[in-house]
């Protein structure tokens, strides 16, 4: 059957609107990160940026104690990422591949833990972070953020290590290898896909957090959410150098997204978790 | 994935204790006499083997998880202000905090809000994301490239990062969109102070989570639908089925899994986002905008009536748990599954 010319052109049409849609505030973030002053409060938007200026980043990265915040958020974000991966990848392994008493009950605790509301727990988190005399500091930012990961972690794991043909595994245990050699050879080797899309949304889930940052590290070891939200205090009205701040937070995440997106996004949908 | 495993549950080494020589030649080759006494001890750690596995991440999750969430209860019976939290003191006051909230007027709009708040954003997050998601499915392949890009890009998109270019988006001096609607004739909203009004306001933040959260659904969606056969779309066209009908009586049945549990992942996330309605206008103007995780923070850290704040989010994740009672029970019968 034979469509004819609207039927073919509408959806094209409404693609097109459509991915202005999706496009134009990060298009609009960038092209404003780059503009002049003068371009950004004109009365009439200055849609395509001829006269590109990088003076606003610059003011950005000089901005006081840009580059420890940075390392706050790289430091933390990585740290709870591979904390999250190490214990993640043992329970998975367990609930994949072995039969044991409780084993129902540990999936259901990490479905629940899954979903669990940390925007309304700040509070008691504080308390404890604070009774620790921890406030303020990196470790239990990585701690909390490696909690929030590792439920997602270990059920996308899960299924690709059931995934594994069990035979190739087997096959290593005949060829003398010890359970923990054929997991290190044979399963891990295969597991990359899955490992990478877990580490991609354990990352943004790190980088992108802000509740329990803008309740635990008020005074220091904050980090970039943070800072990016005070930025009327740290920027003025200055919309450029704020563009240009976001732009920079934005970066490491869509570097992430382009360097694993193939597989990454084929294991999220396999997951089927918000991203 | 659970069928497979049963499937070849026979050959699952741990439980080879029958035959275990040649599936556990752990270390090179034990010598015939020692191969008894080896095997029990082994045989008791293989079957320690899955607990040792898990305990870390149950450890962290008793820790981490678990204990917040009792002391959050704790808290919630106690008067917790400034004076006592700088004191060290512990004030019980029973169900004093709940008897506060749950006869406050403020309490109770604020959930309507959130509820309706939340229930209105999935409801435009799932008919556009199944649209899109459609969409996708019927464009050729260099305009799927494309959208997909833009969807991604969007998805990718940091949430407070999206939050700074959304303020920016909507400025009211300079920003674009009240330019835009001028253009289009409506003069009015030059100038116009959207974050100025509760209304305005929750339309810039359902705006922005709407834009964040079709991708999700539209692009898994979509992968869902390159699952389903083209024979059966062939079918249903032969069957003199129109689009609508196409839908409704064979793609949304068969998909109604994949609807119903990204539905309540929606459910979830936006009655719990917390960065998007804080970081946009910290719940004003004057907490028309709070919902329930913003008033919660507002009450407990803000004024520093800690007590009250966890009350309030104790109350709310129970009108989580309410508002997922179904999925849950639709989880639960299917735990042979997990």
């Amino acid at each position: 059957m034979r469509r004819s010319l609207f039927g073919r052109l509408w959806p094209n049409l409404v693609a097109g609107i459509l991915f202005v849609f999706f496009v134009f505030p990060v298009y609009w973030m960038l092209t404003t990160a780059f503009k002049p002053d003068l371009d950004i409060i004109s009365t009439t938007p200055v849609f395509v940026p001829f006269h590109g200026t990088t003076s606003h980043f610059d003011k950005a990265v000089h901005a006081a104690g840009f580059w420890t915040l940075v390392r706050n958020s790289l430091t933390v974000t990585i740290g709870a990422v591979l904390l999250s991966l190490l214990l993640a990848t043992a329970a998975a392994f367990a609930v994949a591949r072995m039969r044991f008493r409780g084993r129902k009950a540990f999936v259901l605790i990490v479905m629940v833990a899954q979903m669990a509301p940390w925007e309304v727990m700040t509070i008691s988190v504080y308390m404890i972070v604070r009774d620790q005399d921890m406030l303020n500091k990196l470790l239990p930012l990585t701690l909390f953020y490696m909690m929030m990961v590792m439920p997602f972690t270990i059920w996308t794991l899960r299924g690709f290590i059931a995934a594994v043909p069990k035979e190739l595994e087997e096959s290593a245990l005949m060829d003398g290898c010890t359970r923990f050699q054929a997991f290190m050879r044979v399963v891990l080797p295969l597991l990359a896909p899955g490992l990478m899309s877990t580490s991609l949304f354990g990352f943004i889930t790190a980088w992108n957090e802000f509740p329990l940052v803008l309740i635990l590290n008020k005074e220091s070891g904050q980090t970039l959410p943070l800072w990016l939200t005070q930025f009327q205090t740290n920027f003025g009205d200055d919309w450029g150098a704020t563009m240009a701040a976001s732009s920079l937070f934005t970066l490491p995440v869509v570097v992430v997204f382009l360097v694993l997106q193939r597989r990454a996004v084929a294991g999220l949908t396999a997951g089927a978790v918000k991203g | 994935m659970a069928a497979q495993y049963k499937g070849t549950q026979v050959r699952a080494p741990d439980e080879g204790a029958a035959e275990p020589g040649p599936l556990r030649p752990a270390g090179g080759k034990p010598p015939a006499g020692a191969r008894t006494a080896r095997t029990a001890g082994t045989a008791a750690l293989s079957r320690a083997t899955p607990y040792l596995l898990i305990l870390p991440a149950l450890v962290a999750t008793a820790l981490l998880l678990g204990y917040p969430l009792i002391q959050n209860v704790i808290i919630s019976f106690q008067t917790l202000d400034a004076f006592q939290l700088i004191q060290h003191t512990t004030q019980w006051t029973g169900f004093g905090n709940y008897k506060a909230q749950l006869t406050s007027a403020e309490f109770w709009h604020t959930t309507e809000r959130s509820v309706f708040f939340t229930l209105a954003n999935v409801a435009l997050i799932m008919v556009s994301g199944a649209l899109v998601g459609l969409l996708l499915y019927r464009l050729g392949k260099r305009m799927r490239l494309l959208l997909s890009i833009g969807l991604v890009l969007a998805w990718a998109m940091p949430t407070v990062a999206g939050t700074t270019v959304y303020q920016w988006l909507f400025d009211t001096r300079y920003g674009v969109v009240n330019w835009f609607l001028d253009k289009l004739g409506w003069h009015s909203m030059a100038g116009y102070n959207w974050f100025g009004g509760q209304f305005s306001t929750f339309a810039v933040i359902t705006l922005m989570i709407v834009w964040q959260s079709i991708p999700f659904v539209a692009l898994n969606l979509y992968a869902a639908l390159t699952t389903i056969s083209g024979e059966i779309f062939e079918a249903a066209r032969m069957d003199g089925a129109g689009a609508w009908r196409t839908f409704s009586s064979v793609l949304f049945p068969m998909l109604r899994p994949f609807f119903l549990s990204t539905a309540f992942l929606e459910v979830i996330w936006v009655f719990k986002a917390f960065t998007q309605v804080y970081a946009l206008n910290a719940g004003g103007p004057e907490g028309l905008t709070e919902t329930l995780p913003v008033y919660a923070f507002v009450e407990g850290v803000g004024n520093q009536h800690y007590g009250t704040g966890a009350a309030i989010s104790v109350l709310t994740i129970l009108i989580l748990l309410a508002l997922m009672s179904y999925y849950f029970r639709i989880i639960l019968k299917q735990e042979d599954d997990l």
